[in-house]
């Protein structure tokens, strides 16, 4: 998305510059300036916080590369090179995260990727759209409910005083508390996502299902197709570019796995199953005090990260997606 | 969009109706849907309502409290911890929301007419759309800039997002530059021209951003428990993981009362205080910010 917008803004404000009158012939810099004053105080606020807390943050990357002690701050610690990252990469536990991290991943794209595009076609089948409104406004809703209390609600139906402790005890199967049990640990989150994210998700598949020509499903009847064959010669290539595009963009956030969400449930699973690569910056480095390691294992993971979304946005606009955009 | 398309509400001539048996699957796949999303709701509000006879007649089950009582939300707006937390919630909530907005709003609407080097402070918000300086980089600049446990460092570091201050650009271009030029002839600086032209013609939308801000602030919890050490400053949110997905015991708030309510009733009372205002607030983001996404994602 965003490199697309970066192009389609800058053309944009060159188009206003020539449509509105504003510019004078030949002003020096400082005559624009200073005819401009006021609106560069209001933008200066907004400038400043990109330049403080977005871009200066980035100078730290550099105690990667030091032995940082947080009594010495970062120009008087050690440069020790690539030290770091050698130690990094001879840490399992950072094997364990990155593993664990692209399992999730895997499992987000296999199993809740394709949910909003079936519930968006469910929803659009609706013929009222009262019921159908009424339906979208309480899907959407976990969306907006933090994720503290997303673990909360979820302990409070599937931990041991839960209802599905409770339907498993009167079944007569031993009781199983499914969120402190690492090897459900991976399929629960996923589950959790799909949870809270798929209503929200239908917004923008349902409204590219909307905007399908009706009369290619009247051609599509008059030859005879019927239900099914319509969703797969009409409304599945109708939706298939913001379909790819969609998981274009989620392949660019590959490595970035719910961090708040794991973060909460991490402890009671332990580390080796619940443990990801964001987390394991946190605990090792702010809570663990190792921090040209977990520096290190940051900067690669944001490298790596900033690739994916570049070459994901490279690959959206080369796929000709513009057009679903528009 | 062609959500209009949407609206007619009857069926087409060429569409057949469902076989029985397709609509009877149907009906049951959303009537589980509604069900799983709203379920776990019911539960907590429930168990946030119901008396220790109600907790410990099904082994901590609460479908229905027979003997509803509030205690559970008196005990946590007694003062202590809960309470607290939701006086520091509140405020961080009003003040980074006015914060954001006074600053998005300045950015956005300088960015959405031609000013000198516009395009670049443009180019200097979206480009942080391609990274993020991690959590250690993070730290060491809050650190440095001296934030450390103080409320500045839950508003400061997250104040603008830059999905916002697209969606208000977006809006302030199309508002015709006629109608502002006609104000500057008439005298009007750039100041009264925001004041007096913009701000009422974007209402609408500066409220989606504000709910949006507001949302995200009040949801906050990372923000909270990496920079703020000290526990007593805590917001809603990190008190809520503290005792209620960790479990920690909840220190009692001075008086024990008679018939204390029991702790999962507190626990499940933290809750949903901390859902009331989203709850409050969804039916406005649930008509405009649909909206708002699609036309801030899209058009962008």
């Amino acid at each position: 998305m965003s490199a697309v917008d970066v192009k389609q803004a800058s053309a944009r404000t060159l188009g206003r510059a020539a449509a509105e009158t504003r510019a004078g012939p030949k002003t020096t810099v400082w005559q624009r300036i200073w005819r401009d004053r006021i609106m560069l105080l209001m933008v200066l606020p907004g400038v400043l916080y990109f330049i403080l807390f977005r871009y200066l943050p980035l100078l730290g990357n550099i105690i990667a590369f030091e032995d940082y002690l947080p009594f010495l701050g970062f120009t008087d610690s050690a440069f020790v090179g690539f030290a770091n990252f050698q130690q990094m990469f001879a840490d399992p536990a950072f094997w364990q995260a990155t593993v664990n991290t692209i399992i999730i991943a895997i499992l987000q794209i296999v199993f809740y990727f394709p949910m909003p595009i079936i519930l968006a076609m469910m929803l659009q089948s609706l013929i009222s759209t009262r019921v159908r409104r009424a339906i979208q406004s309480v899907v959407y809703l976990p969306h907006f409910v933090s994720w503290v209390i997303v673990v909360a609600l979820w302990q409070q139906v599937l931990g041991g005083s839960g209802i599905f402790v409770h339907t498993l005890r009167d079944l007569g199967l031993p009781p199983l508390n499914v969120m402190t049990e690492p090897g459900f640990f991976k399929p629960l989150v996923t589950l959790q996502l799909i949870w809270k994210e798929t209503g929200y998700a239908t917004i923008i598949f349902l409204a590219a299902l909307l905007s399908i020509d009706s009369s290619l499903y009247e051609a599509a009847v008059m030859d005879g197709a019927g239900r099914w064959q319509r969703i797969w010669h009409v409304t599945l290539p109708g939706i298939m570019g913001v379909i790819i595009l969609l998981l274009i963009l989620r392949l660019g956030l590959f490595l970035s796995v719910g961090f708040e969400q794991i973060l909460l449930q991490r402890n009671a699973v332990g580390p080796a199953a619940g443990e990801v690569l964001d987390t394991y910056v946190y605990f090792k480095g702010i809570v663990g005090g190792q921090w040209g390691v977990t520096a290190a294992a940051g900067l690669i993971k944001g490298i790596i990260g900033t690739l994916l979304v570049l070459g994901a946005n490279k690959f959206a606009h080369r796929m000709g997606q513009e057009g679903v955009y528009n | 969009m062609a959500v209009q398309a949407g609206e007619i509400s009857e069926r087409p001539a060429w569409l057949e109706k469902d076989p029985k048996l397709l609509r009877a699957v149907k009906i049951g796949v959303f009537v589980v849907i509604l069900f799983v999303v709203i379920y776990p709701f019911i539960s907590v509000l429930a168990t946030s309502l119901a008396s220790e006879p109600d907790v410990i007649k099904n082994g901590g089950l609460v479908i229905w409290p027979e003997h509803p009582t509030f205690g559970a939300y008196q005990t946590i707006f007694a003062g202590g911890v809960v309470t607290r937390a939701i006086i520091v919630s509140v405020a961080i909530t009003s003040i980074g929301t006015l914060l954001s907005l006074a600053v998005t709003i300045g950015m956005a609407y300088g960015l959405s007419r031609p000013i000198w080097g516009g395009k670049y402070f443009l180019l200097i918000a979206l480009f942080t759309l391609l990274f993020v300086p991690g959590i250690i980089p993070n730290y060491l600049a809050v650190k440095q800039y001296g934030l450390l446990n103080t409320y500045a460092a839950l508003i400061l570091p997250v104040l603008v997002s830059a999905f916002n201050l697209v969606v208000l650009r977006q809006f302030f271009m199309n508002i015709p530059g006629e109608l502002l030029d006609s104000a500057r002839i008439d005298g009007a600086n750039d100041w009264d021209i925001l004041v007096k032209i913009v701000m009422p013609l974007s209402m609408a939308v500066v409220a989606v951003v504000a709910l949006f801000y507001a949302v995200s602030y009040w949801n906050d919890f990372f923000t909270a428990l990496l920079y703020l050490n000290d526990s007593s400053m805590w917001p809603l949110q990190l008190v809520l993981r503290l005792y209620v997905v960790q479990g920690a015991p909840l220190p009692s708030a001075g008086d024990v009362v008679e018939n204390a309510p029991p702790l999962e009733s507190i626990q499940m009372a933290v809750v949903v205080v901390a859902m009331i205002p989203i709850l409050c607030v969804y039916p406005f983001l649930q008509r405009y910010f649909t909206r708002g996404v699609l036309s801030g994602a899209i058009k962008g």
